[in-house]
């Protein structure tokens, strides 16, 4: 039986995305073999992040509607064995998703794989609820502005109360709090919530703090996840939460205001 | 999950019943200019409560000597402030009449039907002992967007309650964590009833009815503190725990 993981966030932008890229490939990095599902029907912006935006075929509206069989439609991704991605269609019918065809395709898929990494639209509406309603656990993706952890806490209030667990009045969702976009220097210029801010507030498990970097556009715009840009910041931030995900205490890192090196300081800064 | 085939044999819509807590004007003298000035007075200190609020208008505590009073104006004057009447609490014939020409809908006095008690029954019943009041416990955080209401009883809360949130019980309020949302006490108009929050944070505080807002606790010494919030005639007492 295959874990099933939502990227979630209320808050649209926040890097839910992003997110479900890295740590989906980042769980395949690591030998486990693991599906990326882009529930935001419409958009349709995680195959660009992966890189296999001209392989999609079929996609997950045309498995729920039975015009094409998952295996037509996974897209096996070109790096690792152990990675695919079930494309959201460009269709603009938001109703082409419906709980029974969702259950069935996360079914049949958790015979096969190990993690289904849902990667959420934006919102509360019927997208978001479909893709946290199987979850088993949950990244609640959270910027560090007041707006942001306002939609989070909704979220888990709604993670809480209408998922399939909480209907079934089985064992809870396990939370998992990922706090992306953290600038330190603007926490300490009092722009931006600290971590410990919204940790308070939001009083669940801290995954990883990812920080804001120029890495993660560079990535997005070659279509590779940034978390296998090992020399890049927010890709070590991501190998770090990936490992606590699997059960690692890893210590937090890029916290705190970076001090410029003693070579940076006699040389002048180095982008 | 309603499919597009499936549209016209959907049910479009269900009846459910709902507990609103809603606030209510009650009017204890038929004396709309001081009414104006007094209800100014309340904007200034609360402008936030005074938008779009809806409200149900009672007239029921009007003095019959007072009857004659001139509906439409008076609903005039509250949406003036930012009320917004629903309906409105009415025993007296002109009032009802009143109402019914502009349309409002009316509602029986606050208790009506609780305090109809068949005499008869009233005989056969046990003698009233200690009543036993149900408290509802609630152990995992209170999340923005969520209301949690304990009819009849006290609310226990044992986690964090988030902005946005709401606690609404006919009793007690007890928060062990912090109280950042709205806590509501003696909803059905317990005077008696009390809030309890280990960290006060709240965005608004009320007690059968009685309210103060986030602008008004913020500037309290013990906002932050534990503390206990109690009503003594007209004025909410926060004290330390
Ligand atoms: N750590 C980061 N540092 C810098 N930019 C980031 C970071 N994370 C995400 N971004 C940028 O933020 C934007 C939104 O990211 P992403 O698409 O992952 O968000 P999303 O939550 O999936 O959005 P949506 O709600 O629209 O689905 C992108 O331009 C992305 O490059
Ligand atoms: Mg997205």
């Amino acid at each position: 039986m295959a874990k099933i993981i939502v990227v979630t966030s209320g808050k649209g932008g926040v890097g839910k995305t992003t997110t479900s890229a890295a740590i989906g490939t980042g769980l395949a990095l690591r030998g486990h073999k693991t599906v990326i599902i882009d529930f935001d029907v419409g958009l349709r912006n995680l195959d660009l992040i992966m890189g296999c935006e001209r392989r999609v075929v079929y996609d997950f509206v045309n498995v729920i509607h039975s015009d094409a069989t998952l295996a037509q439609a996974l897209i096996k991704d070109k790096r690792l064995e152990n990675l695919y991605v079930l494309a959201a269609s460009q269709t603009r019918d938001k109703d082409a998703l419906t709980q029974e065809g969702v259950e069935k395709v996360i079914t049949e898929l958790s015979a096969s794989f190990e993690y289904i990494i849902c990667d959420s639209p934006a919102g509360i509406e019927k997208g978001a609820h479909l893709a946290m309603y199987f979850a088993d656990e949950a990244i609640v993706v959270t910027n560090p502005e007041v707006s942001s952890v306002r939609d989070s806490d909704r979220m888990l209030g709604l993670l809480a109360s209408k998922s399939r667990r909480a209907e079934q009045g089985l064992e809870p969702i396990k939370e998992h709090l990922l706090l992306t976009r953290y600038s330190p220097e603007r926490v300490t210029n009092g722009e931006m919530l600290g971590v410990e801010d919204v940790e308070e507030i939001l009083a669940i498990r801290l995954l990883g703090v990812i920080p804001e970097s120029k890495s993660v556009l560079k990535a997005s715009n070659q279509g590779i996840p940034v978390i296998l840009d090992e020399q890049s910041d927010a890709g070590q931030a991501y190998s770090d939460a990936v490992d606590r995900l699997l059960g690692k205490e890893v210590d937090h890192r890029f916290l705190d205001v970076k001090k410029p090196g003693f070579l940076q300081r006699l040389f002048g800064g180095r982008e | 999950m309603s499919q597009a085939d499936r549209l016209e044999l959907d049910s479009m819509f269900q009846l459910k019943g709902s507990m609103l807590a809603i606030t209510v004007l009650e009017l204890e003298h038929n004396d709309l200019k001081s009414l104006d000035t007094q209800l100014a007075a309340k904007v200034g200190q609360a402008p936030q409560f005074f938008s779009n609020t809806p409200v149900v208008v009672a007239l029921d505590k009007l003095p019959e000597t007072e009857s004659d009073l001139d509906l439409d104006q008076l609903m005039t004057l509250c949406r003036r402030h930012g009320l917004h009447p629903l309906a409105i609490r009415a025993t007296q014939r002109a009032h009802i009449a009143a109402a019914s020409k502009l349309d409002l809908p009316v509602l029986p006095p606050s208790g009506a039907r609780t305090r109809q008690i068949d005499p008869s029954a009233r005989e056969q019943s046990p003698p009233v002992g200690p009543v036993h009041r149900p408290t509802r416990i609630i152990t995992t955080p209170v999340r923005g967007g969520q209301q949690v209401y304990a009819p009849g009883g006290d609310l226990i809360v044992m986690a964090a309650v988030s902005p946005g949130a709401e606690l609404l019980a006919d009793g007690n309020i007890h928060v062990y964590a912090p109280l950042r949302g709205r806590a509501l006490a003696g909803i059905k108009g317990d005077t008696g009833a009390r809030i309890f929050c280990q960290q006060l944070a709240a965005e608004l505080l009320s007690i059968a009815g009685q309210y103060k807002v986030a602008e008004d606790l913020r500037r309290e010494p013990l906002w932050g503190e534990a503390t206990q919030i109690s009503l003594s005639g007209q004025m909410l007492n926060i004290t330390r725990l």
